[in-house]
């Protein structure tokens, strides 16, 4: 018992220790700079942070925060459509060079995409679509993302084959069972592939940085960002109230969705 | 496609004999026939991706790495030239430095305690969902640039370490603007965030068969030397796993970098990490032929450390028959 309560009273120690950041930030986003500035002083609480990051970049917060939703439901639709058409192919229909191909598949998940980014800057600057969201999305309605696919793959092949045979019996294509059989089933690994989607698209900071470049087509990452290097390392609260911001969706998302989250890594961690 | 059989409206026995074709364990369905043609269908979209947006791109980098080349320019071919220039570049060589010293001790740093909690988590403890969650959450968080925002703010002049420290009477300046602790601040956040690595090994070792720990027990193996003896080698595969998984990411580390040091890697180039360097080289001064040579050393020096670690891994990662 007293052992117990020794790992218990660590556990909640160290864990506070590690969401003590957090929670730092959060209460100062509620600060006026004044009293951040001077620690030991009586705290008010005040939302100017808010209101005055809001509006302090010629565009306006808001505007950042449409835009990511708008990418990141492009970037899941994209993924869900290109990865569950993949490995439903992979984990269930027979076709020339499959082995390969899958190969190719599990490599192209290991794969830096620093060593493919430039000649991808290039194909996209010669289609003309640097500036635009295109080559944010495009990449993820072809499946670039192979995780999913692989994730995927792994649940559809813990799936029983007879439901397959026995919708050919019942006459339906391999689109048909794709759609109305296979996919409605899958149901767990679409919402892992969907929440990790919105995270990674939400959070990605490299690629809008590369193709966006006017202010009012950017991203959360890059409001952020810009913010920081304008007017943020002199308005300390106002850059607080902004990161909380763009980090309470993410958040949101991990609370309801903890539990697909959780299984997600840990499945696709161990085959 | 598949003709329906013959008794497909009583089901029942008829059911099993184009059940057995369907399945691929009987005669093959002819390859390259209309079913390839219907698979090929569902992988398009993939295909597209993987020649067009990996592979060409792949291949197009390699040939770039040999020339000198400008947006909007034509390709030169200068052979080694951009490979013998990196020999050459005080800021090549230092921003590898820089990555090797992030990966190899923010990594191991990273997993020591993801094994330790999970380890802690894994004994039926009491609220085992609250800590898990408590402890995942800054690695969904911790690629952001908010949390690359709080990180810089935490070690400023007059952040929450300093403060802290200023408390206990130690009195340092920002640690962000130091060229000897700035790196450590970012070594720092890829620690904390250890929660992913720490529920693949959480699951990892809910697969270990009770019977094995305890029948150690009952041999009056101490817990020490039953976690050493047979928790671990019995983890080695979920162990390599995580290690291979951070390792990459680690090397491909660039958001907390830029952020905190506003895009130049400093001060005293101390946060250059190599792919910061390269997106510098690429998208700033637009010389994109070195970067393609750059880019590909990062690639070849990952595929080298993956490799060694499989080799490696014949030695320490214990599969079970």
């Amino acid at each position: 018992m007293r052992k117990t309560g020794w790992k218990h009273a660590l556990l909640i120690v160290f864990g506070l220790v590690m969401i003590y950041p957090l929670v730092w930030m959060l209460t100062r986003s509620f600060m006026s700079n004044i009293d951040i500035l001077n620690p030991g002083a009586q705290v008010r609480f005040t939302l100017e942070n808010y209101i005055d990051g809001w509006g302090s970049l010629r565009v306006p917060f808001g505007r950042f925060i449409l835009n990511s939703v708008m990418v990141a439901g492009a970037c899941i639709l994209g993924n869900l459509i290109s990865c569950t058409l993949a490995a439903y192919a992979f984990a269930r229909l027979s076709f020339r060079w499959r082995g390969p191909l899958f190969a190719l598949m599990l490599s192209t998940i290991m794969l830096p995409f620093h060593v493919t980014i430039i000649p991808q800057y290039i194909l996209f600057y010669q289609l003309g679509l640097v500036g635009t969201y295109a080559p944010l999305i495009l990449p993820k309605f072809l499946a670039v993302e192979a995780f999913f696919v692989f994730l995927m793959v792994q649940f559809m092949r813990g799936l029983p084959r007879t439901l397959d045979d026995a919708a050919a019996l019942d006459g339906c294509g391999p689109l048909r069972t794709f759609w109305s059989v296979i996919l409605p089933l899958c149901m767990p690994a679409v919402g892992v592939t969907a929440v990790f989607s919105f995270i990674w698209t939400w959070n990605d900071f490299f690629t809008p940085l590369l193709y966006l470049n006017s202010p009012e087509m950017y991203t959360v990452p890059m409001g952020l960002s810009t913010f920081q290097d304008s007017t943020g390392l002199s308005n300390y609260g106002a850059l607080f109230a902004m990161s909380v911001l763009t980090l309470v969706p993410v958040f949101f998302v991990f609370l309801f969705a903890q539990r697909a989250l959780v299984q997600g890594i840990a499945t696709t961690g161990l085959k | 496609m598949q003709q329906p059989g013959p008794g497909e409206q009583d089901g029942g026995i008829h059911v099993s004999v184009p059940v057995a074709a369907l399945r691929g364990g009987g005669p093959k369905p002819h390859p390259g026939g209309r079913r390839s043609a219907v698979a090929y269908i569902f992988l398009l979209p993939w295909l597209v991706g993987v020649v067009g947006i990996t592979a060409l791109p792949m291949l197009a980098s390699l040939y770039l790495s040999f020339t000198s080349y400008r947006l909007g320019g034509t390709p030169v071919w200068v052979g080694l030239g951009n490979y013998q220039r990196m020999l050459a570049d005080p800021n090549f060589q230092a921003s590898a430095l820089v990555t090797v010293k992030y990966v190899f001790i923010s990594v191991p740093l990273q997993l020591a305690f993801a094994l330790a909690i999970a380890v802690m988590l894994n004994r039926g403890v009491r609220g085992l969902a609250l800590y898990r969650s408590v402890y995942y959450l800054p690695s969904l968080l911790g690629g952001s640039v908010a949390v690359a925002v709080l990180w810089r703010q935490l070690f400023a002049s007059n952040g929450l370490i300093p403060e802290l420290a200023g408390r206990v009477g130690i009195h340092m300046g920002s640690w962000i603007s130091d060229p000897d602790r700035a790196l450590t601040t970012l070594i720092i956040l890829n620690v904390w965030t250890f929660g992913s690595p720490m529920v693949i090994f959480l699951a990892g070792l809910r697969q270990i068969p009770a019977e094995l720990l305890e029948a150690a027990a009952v041999d009056g193996a101490s817990r020490w030397r039953r976690f050493w003896a047979v928790t671990m080698p019995l983890l080695t595969p979920v162990l390599f796993f995580n290690l291979i998984l951070q390792l990459i990411g680690a090397f491909q580390a660039f958001t907390q970098a830029y952020i905190v040091s506003s895009g130049s890697g400093g001060p005293a180039g101390s946060t250059l990490f190599y792919t910061l360097y390269l997106f510098q080289v690429g998208f700033q001064s637009f010389e994109m032929g070195y970067a393609s040579a750059l880019a590909w050393i990062l690639f070849v020096v990952i595929a080298i450390f993956t490799g060694i670690n499989f080799i490696a891994a014949r030695h320490w990662v214990h599969y079970e028959s």
